[in-house]
């Protein structure tokens, strides 16, 4: 029995062990810049232009200006769809961010382009799904693609939005008695 | 006295005139999703979806693993299509480490995705076919796809879950004679699912099925936010792989297929056109790839990323495929966000089943591409 043949054959992996650094751009992508400059000239310290990244642009909205916002981005801005709702959970800022990310099917130059509209509602510590101050409005009369994911929203963090028609569970059982799962303080057993 | 009880329990009153149906989710006409259908007569009034029966918190285990221990589990939503699963996941995490991938892993990276897609569109093919109760198009497309499986084995290890995409590029390098290998299969596969038009697709009674059968416009298929062959049936240009091009399919030759129909032949034509535009990038691909070179990055034991987001998407074989990836300098992601295909073609069900016959919907509900496991993550 030759050894050659049960030797494993050598990973085909380069040496190089560290990763690339990114170069950081020093000026900001213009077509991306022209739409995050319409936003701060419309309502100007209301909106909060977190990051601009070449098709990229995250914008941070408080929930009372969150409908405004939102109606002028799908009509000015001809964003027109929503493709995904999640929420995230940072309990030592005593927060649950909804994060929206908009595209659009109608403008091609918007193509590639994703939107990510954010806003907040305050975390509850010992929270009852619908009847506590966990509340945001509900974009479905504008974004009518958002129905199913804010309904998933609300049954994995516990964020009522308010005007939805149909704030019911979606994904977990009906009788589901624990906290949100996507929680950071519903711990995974064994973990 | 309802008011007390939680959302989704109320008593219903029961109406003499409207019977409800519970369609799954044990029942095969619906997959493990339950639809819960009003129906007066032959004629469905109103559709409530009711998934989430194989729901397994991929987003929440994903918050416990780092980095490439969630490579595994994350393609289990859809293990017949596990590559494209996979991909925006990994595009997002090379963003987060600052990788960058070799040129011939990206070529392979797209051959892998490109079988994995027809692969999943036949499995898909046999399923519509056999609730048509056309039993030959479960037979044929359940038998061809295994040509690309076996492809697929050679490439990377595995029949199904591959788990070959990993940040920094694929697993392991391709077996010497893979290129004749996957040529010679593409084209048996080309030649095979031709035949499927004769058979399947010119079938007058499928036609008399499945036409004007659930017309979704173009203005909605934009309002409710379809994705995928859903959106392009309905004639809207938009396949990710030519409009935000990821990895090499800049240089690559993609023909987007869109109809105008909007009806279930269309968006169930869609899928098959797809796999024949397929085989032509896989050739392409082939043709162009580096003959030799590394496919992987090698990565640090558990690598760290920034305080830094990601939202990265891919074209699926159920539509865009989107992941959202939010890291905070630890070796485990905060959060894990899939935005599935399928989760966003829910929205259609109960828009396009109400006022459809009874009998109609398995016509219906199969042609949106619909893959329940997916979109209950």
């Amino acid at each position: 029995m030759s050894t050659e043949e049960t030797k494993p054959a050598a990973p085909a992996e380069s040496k190089e062990t560290k990763p690339v650094a990114k170069a950081e751009p020093k000026e900001l992508p213009a077509f991306e810049k022209s739409i995050s400059d319409k936003l701060e000239k419309k309502f100007g310290s209301k909106t909060t232009i977190e990051f601009v990244k070449p098709t990229r642009i995250r914008v941070k909205v408080n929930k009372e200006n969150v409908l405004e916002v939102a109606k002028f981005i799908r009509d000015e801005l001809h964003f027109d769809h929503a493709e995904s709702v999640s929420g995230v959970d940072y309990p030592s800022k005593k927060e649950i961010e909804v994060v929206y990310h908009l595209g659009s099917y109608t403008d091609p130059d918007l193509a590639k382009q994703i939107l990510t509209l954010v806003t907040s509602a305050t975390r509850e510590e010992n929270p009852n799904p619908g009847n506590d101050s966990t509340r945001l409005p509900s974009l479905r009369e504008i974004f009518y693609s958002v129905e199913f994911h804010e309904r998933e929203c609300f049954e994995m963090l516990g964020v009522f939005f308010e005007g939805h028609p149909d704030n019911r569970r979606l994904l977990l059982p009906e009788d589901w008695a624990d906290l949100p799962p996507m929680r950071k303080d519903f711990k995974i057993k064994g973990r | 006295m309802t008011a007390q009880l939680p959302p989704g329990l109320e008593i219903e009153k029961l109406d003499e005139r409207i019977m409800t149906l519970n369609v799954g989710p044990q029942h095969p006409g619906s997959g493990h999703m339950r639809l819960i259908v009003k129906v007066d007569g032959d004629y469905i009034v109103s559709c409530d979806p009711d998934p989430g029966y194989v729901h397994r918190g991929e987003e929440k285990m994903a918050e416990y693993r780092n980095y490439i221990t969630n490579i595994p589990h994350l393609e289990r939503p859809v293990i017949h299509d596990s590559c494209n699963v996979l991909y925006p996941y990994c595009l997002g995490v090379e963003e987060i480490l600052g990788l960058e991938v070799p040129e011939r892993a990206k070529y392979l990276r797209v051959i892998a995705s490109e079988l994995n897609r027809c692969v999943y569109t036949q499995y898909w093919l046999a399923i519509y076919g056999i609730f048509l109760g056309h039993s030959t198009m479960f037979m044929w497309p359940a038998g061809d796809r295994e040509f690309l499986i076996d492809a697929l084995e050679k490439m990377t290890g595995a029949r199904v879950t591959h788990a070959y995409f990993v940040p920094g590029g694929i697993r392991n390098d391709v077996p010497a004679n893979f290129e004749d290998m996957v040529l010679r299969r593409v084209d048996y596969f080309e030649k095979r699912i031709k035949e499927y038009a004769a058979i399947f697709y010119d079938n007058p009674i499928l036609i008399s099925r499945t036409r004007d059968a659930g017309v979704l416009s173009r203005e909605d298929a934009i309002r409710l936010g379809t994705t995928g062959s859903t959106l392009r049936a309905s004639g809207v240009d938009f396949d990710l792989r030519t409009k935000e091009p990821y990895d090499v399919y800049e240089e690559l030759d993609v023909k987007v297929n869109t109809l105008k129909a909007g009806d279930s032949y269309a968006r169930s034509k869609i899928p098959w056109l797809d796999m024949l535009e397929s085989c032509n990038i896989i050739r392409q691909a082939v043709q162009k790839m580096p003959k030799s070179g590394s496919v992987r990055v090698k990565l640090k034991p558990n690598p760290k990323g920034g305080n830094t987001e990601v939202y990265k998407r891919v074209e699926s074989g159920r539509g865009s495929l989107g992941c959202y990836i939010v890291s905070d300098s630890k070796p485990e992601p905060y959060r894990v966000k899939m935005s599935v295909g399928s989760f966003r073609n829910l929205i259609c069900m109960p828009y396009l089943l109400k006022g459809e016959k009874l009998g109609n919907m398995p016509a219906v509900y199969w042609s949106l591409n619909y893959w329940p496991v997916e979109a209950d993550r």
